[in-house]
């Protein structure tokens, strides 16, 4: 007997949330990346529309990152204290579609660079890429309700993804991406209620839920990753059912997450039965990063240029079903 | 929960009048209202005073639907007034409703056919109404049979087990809950029920505490449809509330308004 597929009718749709200006919209940018508006669970391409395919925004720091292991460090250790030039080095060299930059330099620890200094690099940066930016704070929310309005107005008009709205620091944030025609991430701790809660708190300051991403905060491979999947799926269940206020797509820092992980970073020297740590980490970054695209990632940040050659490869492989 | 809004009905003083003076506009605000306080359909009944029922209901369904094209549930006990509402309709239906009558149901369920509608049934025949649970799921199996037979989908069906006002029938009300909940394995795939809420507080004082907790443990027992009145928000609250702790719903501080904004 032939094997029949079972398939869901869903009545809701993921919103789609653009990504970069062209000029004639006010911009600069060279091409507008668009995000989102499924229609059905990942990859169950004969269940509902998927009209966008999972993106990869290479990331960026505004100061060389003093803790990225050494596998990471090859391939930008002639760029890592230029961002200028690692930027202009994932776009020309490794095709780079989109960028997120996360204002580390900004951070009290890090530099503790002023707002105006990161609202000139912001110009500046736009003026050396044409392609469309994330751009993150330094995760010190003080900080950021500082730096980050200076950015937004800097970048207007750009159509940038701004990040990140947290339950306890969202208004200022809120305030000067709706005012600069940008779009902002919703950051929640693993948390679906949270997630919920703070796209209607987003949503009742004016700024519509259709310019809301939510960054559901996930876990590397072995680290949690299978609980950020369940509330992944748990929230696309639910938007799919016609949930709007959960209805956003999804960015997920792969990268981030992924070195952090002891099996990503530690030498073979230590651990023997591990492995090069050359690969090791390489696989620990892609392995987080396809999980995450079947649990429904829209825009994956990843760091290392391998990983993201291999995780553009999967896709390309997977939407051919489509 | 499926809203089906009850206050497009010629037994209320103002609806009655529109009615007589062919006030659209009375209408269609009541039917706007209900739709923005969360009504997924409107059920419109010309009510006792409507001396042309079969014309003043095609007059309604045509108001309705210059304003909005969401479900109309025409609400009659007579078969020609329902037909003659179907006769106009342009907006996805509902018949409200056959009885368990043979006379009634093949007279209602090849209507329900012809018009692509859905249909609520009570289980209640010309031999009164039922009096305890088992009684309701007899009159309900001779429905669901009769929807089979005809080949008329127990999706589009809607049992509805009679609400009787606590007030005259106490004993009861335990007996029709269960009711709402068994109606579900009479038939695969499952008959979906409806109550007619306000009639469990005919007569009683605090009716909207009344209905608002009969509502809940309705839901609680599986009830997927109601016609009430959607402007009652302490009503509509306790529904969101309990559809949240039925896991329906994802949680979030916010849940009462999330649920509006859905």
């Amino acid at each position: 007997m032939a094997t029949q597929l079972i398939q869901d009718k869903w009545s809701g749709a993921i919103s789609t949330v653009n990504i970069g200006a062209l000029k004639e919209e006010g911009g600069s940018r060279s091409q507008v990346i668009k995000i989102g508006g499924e229609q059905s669970l990942p990859c169950l391409f004969k269940e509902g529309a998927i009209p966008n395919k999972p993106v990869i925004a290479f990331e960026v720091f505004d100061v060389a990152p003093d803790d990225w292991p050494q596998e990471l460090v090859r391939p930008y250790s002639d760029v890592l204290s230029d961002p200028f030039a690692w930027a202009e080095k994932c776009v020309k060299t490794y095709k780079a579609k989109i960028l997120c930059v996360r204002l580390m330099g900004a951070h009290p620890d890090s530099g503790d660079k002023t707002p105006d200094e990161e609202a000139k690099f912001i110009s500046a940066l736009l003026k050396k890429v044409d392609v469309p930016l994330v751009i993150i704070g330094s995760g010190d929310d003080a900080k950021d309700n500082q730096v980050l309005p200076a950015v937004s107005e800097a970048a207007k008009g750009e159509r940038c993804l701004i990040g990140s709205a947290v339950q306890d620091n969202y208004k200022t944030l809120v305030g000067a991406v709706s005012a600069d025609g940008h779009s902002i991430i919703a950051e929640s701790p693993i948390d679906i209620n949270i997630a919920k809660q703070l796209n209607i708190l987003i949503s009742d300051m004016g700024l519509p839920i259709e310019r809301i991403v939510i960054n559901p905060t996930i876990g590397a491979l072995g680290y949690g990753l299978e609980y950020a999947y369940s509330i992944m799926e748990r929230a696309r269940l639910a938007a799919l059912s016609g949930d709007k206020t959960v209805a956003s797509p999804f960015i997920c820092f792969a990268g981030h997450e992924a070195w952090r992980a002891k099996e990503a970073k530690v030498s073979v020297r230590e651990f023997p039965d591990w492995g090069q740590e050359a690969e090791r980490g390489i696989i620990w970054e892609m392995l987080t990063a396809t999980a995450l695209i079947q649990a429904g990632a829209d825009l994956l940040v990843m760091r290392h240029p391998k990983a993201i050659e291999k995780v553009n490869g999967y896709i390309e492989n997977l939407w051919k079903g489509a | 929960m499926f809203i089906i809004g009850e206050l497009i009905n010629g037994m209320y003083q103002n609806i009655g009048n529109a009615i007589k003076e062919k006030n659209k506009a009375v209408i269609q605000k009541c039917a706007l209202e209900q739709i923005n306080a969360g009504a997924g359909a409107l059920d419109v009944n010309c009510g006792p005073a409507s001396k042309q029922p079969v014309s003043d209901i095609q007059w309604l369904v045509e108001a309705i639907q210059e304003v909005t094209d969401k479900t109309i549930c025409l609400d009659s006990s007579k078969p020609q007034v329902i037909e003659s509402g179907l006769k106009v309709i342009k907006n996805k239906v509902i018949i409200n409703s056959t009885t368990a009558d043979p006379e009634k149901l093949e007279k209602l369920i090849p209507l329900a056919k012809q018009y692509n509608a859905k249909l609520i049934a009570l289980t209640i025949s010309s031999k009164g109404i039922p009096q305890n649970k088992d009684q309701r799921l007899e009159l309900a199996a001779m429905i669901v049979s009769a929807c089979v037979d005809m080949g008329f989908s127990t999706e589009d069906l809607y049992l509805d087990p009679i609400a009787m006002p606590v007030k005259v029938a106490q004993a009861q009300e335990k007996d029709i809950l269960e009711a709402i909940r068994e109606f579900k394995v009479i038939s695969e795939p499952s008959p979906k029920t409806v109550v007619g809420l306000s009639n469990v507080s005919q007569g009683s004082t605090s009716r909207s505490l009344i209905n608002r907790n009969f509502l809940a443990m309705a839901l609680g027992n599986g009830l997927d449809a109601a016609i009430l009145d959607p402007l009652d928000k302490d009503l509509i609250d306790s529904a969101i509330t309990t559809e949240l702790i039925l896991n329906k719903n994802i949680y979030c501080d916010s849940f009462l308004e999330a649920y509006r904004k859905k």
